[in-house]
């Protein structure tokens, strides 16, 4: 029912560069997202900041993260 | 209507490294201790500390706690306190052998001992040669010592409550602390959280300015409960400013480009720093370069439609040396100037960092105000730690590396001090009828605000206003206009109001609580920086453009409730060493 507003507090970060482009993402790209989306999301919100934020600039593709992806790029794109 | 209340022995706002290794130390004492946190512990702003810790270990070239203390109170522009920054150094190498221990993946030499790298700032024998006397793990040193703390923390029973917001401190007729009033965000519930030791280490909040490193979280909700409850704040006039963080963005865009022969431009294309700073160009401190920035733009030489920021162009190194050696500063160009600096310029304006004032309070992370009999009385049952806290070791100016060092320094002496002042109080205090009134009545009127106004708009305004009037250089008309400006959005933030009235995760109601926060903090940081005319540090006036040591050696206060202020001498004395006197600070 609050899942949006949960997920959007989630969002809030150690480092000001996850802010935004976390904020841009909720922004673009999470209403439109389907369920397994949300989920992928949800897992990458768990990552410890710094190494989220290595994953979204450096875009190597990590075979055991495959399943993250599809969500991964979106937020490379933002 | 009855609220739910919870005893703990301390009560800690804030999970942060300050907050963090106090609780570290009262949970292994075998204390009851509840840590809050808006954000889950790991995900606080340490985690964007990445230079590291100073400590005068030696392992890499000779060094000594003596000269480390030496250049924190010329840092300082002398308006540290020097008992408290002897304290800081001499502790320093303790604080960090104990994380050692604790965990912490230090980078080592082949020998096996800490590996230490250079900062600016710090050198040997009194102002002589660089020294090196940073301590890190990589760029992520802030992100080690958050991991390593939450799970010592996890194992020694701290209880945390995560996306908890406190929303004010409780005192009684004595004035003495005993525990805060707090929001679940989840549930949208307020509970008292009864304590016998209260502590802030809410961190900064630089959020009150339009360009600002911090994170989103650094809303000054610590100093904005001290305010409101009473207790002044201190040194509210001094900001560190960095020169180079991304227009518009915020993130800062570290001295290494410039190091690696980047440089600015203004809309002429003029490479302005030769003009102020024919010699070290680019290259002089922060305060120096930002200086000139904000005179360039002033002056109608800024760049782009608003005319309101400069140029990093560092084009010229070429595309193999960009890739190299400054990967991530590429990344973040890209991303957030959207400018590939390969091909164009970054557009980069000065950016609030740090906050060297705060809740003001003594070596040992006790409050001190002067509400009784003397200037610094103890306010009992209330501490403070790290960037919400003045000790005052940052004076006018902090040193990189000297904030992970004063985190762990005070937050152990904290825990230390709490330990102790419990065993003399072994029972609660009796909560006063009315402990939660004021949250309360703050939360039914944001609940009944009708035809209010727009959280985010007022928000604007205020770190809008906050930044043309009261930024990196300080102008006397701007200051007095400032005050007033800022008093009329401080006026509107109090009649916020929010469509969104559920309980459940109402992100909206937070976010207006943390305006008023905003709001408290930059009321306090207007007004202390127009009545201190001179420049000392951070704070810089057009006006007043020297240090005046016979008029303002000395600490402000700022008091909420008239919008007062009051002065505090500086504490000249060490504790052991002689005093350093005041000299003129070059670089």
């Amino acid at each position: 029912m609050k899942e949006r507003e949960r997920t959007r507090w989630r969002c809030r970060r150690g480092l000001l560069e996850l802010d935004i482009v976390l904020q841009r993402f909720m922004d673009k790209h999470y209403a439109a997202l389907d369920e397994a989306g949300i989920r992928q999301f949800e897992t990458l919100l768990d990552f410890p900041d710094n190494d989220l934020w290595h994953m979204i600039v450096q875009k190597e593709e990590d075979e055991g993260r495959a399943g993250l992806q599809p969500v991964l790029r979106l937020l490379q794109s933002v | 209507m009855t609220i739910a209340r919870r005893k703990f022995d301390a009560v800690i706002v804030g999970a942060g490294g300050g907050g963090m290794r106090a609780a570290l130390q009262l949970s292994e004492a075998g204390l009851k201790v509840a840590v809050l946190s808006k954000v889950f512990p790991t995900r606080s702003h340490t985690v964007a500390a990445q230079g590291g810790i100073a400590a005068a270990l030696g392992n890499v070239t000779e060094d000594n706690w003596h000269w480390h203390m030496y250049d924190t109170v010329k840092g300082s522009d002398y308006l540290g306190d020097q008992d408290a920054i002897e304290f800081m150094c001499r502790q320093a190498g303790e604080v960090v052998y104990e994380l050692e221990h604790y965990g912490m993946p230090f980078d080592r030499l082949e020998n096996g001992k800490i590996y230490q790298r250079p900062f600016g700032g710090q050198s040997q024998n009194f102002g002589g040669a660089q020294a090196t006397r940073s301590c890190a793990v990589a760029d992520r040193t802030g992100h080690a010592m958050l991991h390593t703390l939450y799970q010592r923390n996890v194992r020694a029973n701290t209880q945390f409550f995560v996306e908890w917001m406190a929303l004010d401190l409780i005192r009684d007729e004595q004035g003495d602390v005993l525990g805060v009033s707090a929001l679940d965000i989840e549930t949208g519930e307020v509970m008292i959280l009864q304590a016998r030791a209260t502590l802030f280490a809410t961190g900064g909040a630089a959020r009150i300015f339009s360009a600002s490193t911090n994170a989103f979280i650094n809303t000054g909700d610590g100093l904005a409960m001290t305010a409101r409850a009473g207790v002044p704040l201190q040194d509210m006039e001094f900001w560190q400013f960095h020169p180079t963080g991304v227009y518009g963005a915020g993130i800062l865009i570290s001295e290494a480009v410039r190091g690696e022969g980047g440089y600015l431009l203004n809309k002429d294309g003029e490479r302005f720093m030769e003009r102020y700073a024919p010699h070290a160009k680019d290259l002089a401190s922060r305060d120096v370069v930002s200086r000139a920035m904000t005179t360039e733009i002033k002056e109608g030489r800024g760049c782009g439609r608003d005319a309101d920021h400069l140029l990093l162009k560092l084009d010229h190194l070429g595309a193999d040396v960009i890739k190299a050696r400054l990967p991530g500063i590429r990344e973040i160009a890209i991303k957030f100037a959207h400018a590939d600096p390969i091909r164009e310029p970054i557009p980069v304006v000065p950016t609030a960092h740090y906050m060297m004032g705060g809740i003001p309070t003594n070596f040992h992370g006790q409050v001190v105000a002067p509400y009784k009999t003397g200037p610094e009385e103890v306010v009992q049952g209330f501490y403070a730690v790290g960037e919400c806290a003045c000790v005052s070791v940052h004076g006018a100016n902090r040193l990189g590396t000297n904030s992970l060092l004063d985190i762990l320094v005070f937050g152990r002496a904290a825990g230390n001090q709490i330990i102790e002042d419990l065993k003399r109080n072994s029972h609660h205090k009796h909560l006063p009828g009315d402990a939660a009134d004021k949250a309360l009545a703050r939360l039914a009127r944001l609940d009944s605000q009708k035809d209010g106004e727009n959280v985010s708009q007022v928000g604007d305004m205020l770190r809008k206003t906050m930044q043309a009037h009261c930024g990196v250089f300080r102008f006397a008309d701007l200051l007095k206009q400032g005050v007033d400006k800022i008093s009329e959005v401080a006026q509107r933030a109090r009649n916020t109001e929010i469509r969104d009235k559920s309980r459940v995760f109402n992100t909206a109601r937070v976010e207006a609580l943390e305006l008023d926060n905003l709001a408290e903090v930059a009321v306090a940081t207007m007004i202390s920086a127009r009545a201190r005319t001179e420049s000392r540090g951070a704070h810089a006036r057009d006006d007043f453009p020297y240090r005046d040591d016979d008029k303002w050696l000395k600490h402000t206060l700022y008091f909420s409730e008239d919008r007062r202020l009051d002065y505090k001498p500086v504490r000249l004395k060490p504790l052991t060493v002689e005093s350093f006197p005041p000299k003129a600070r070059i670089y």
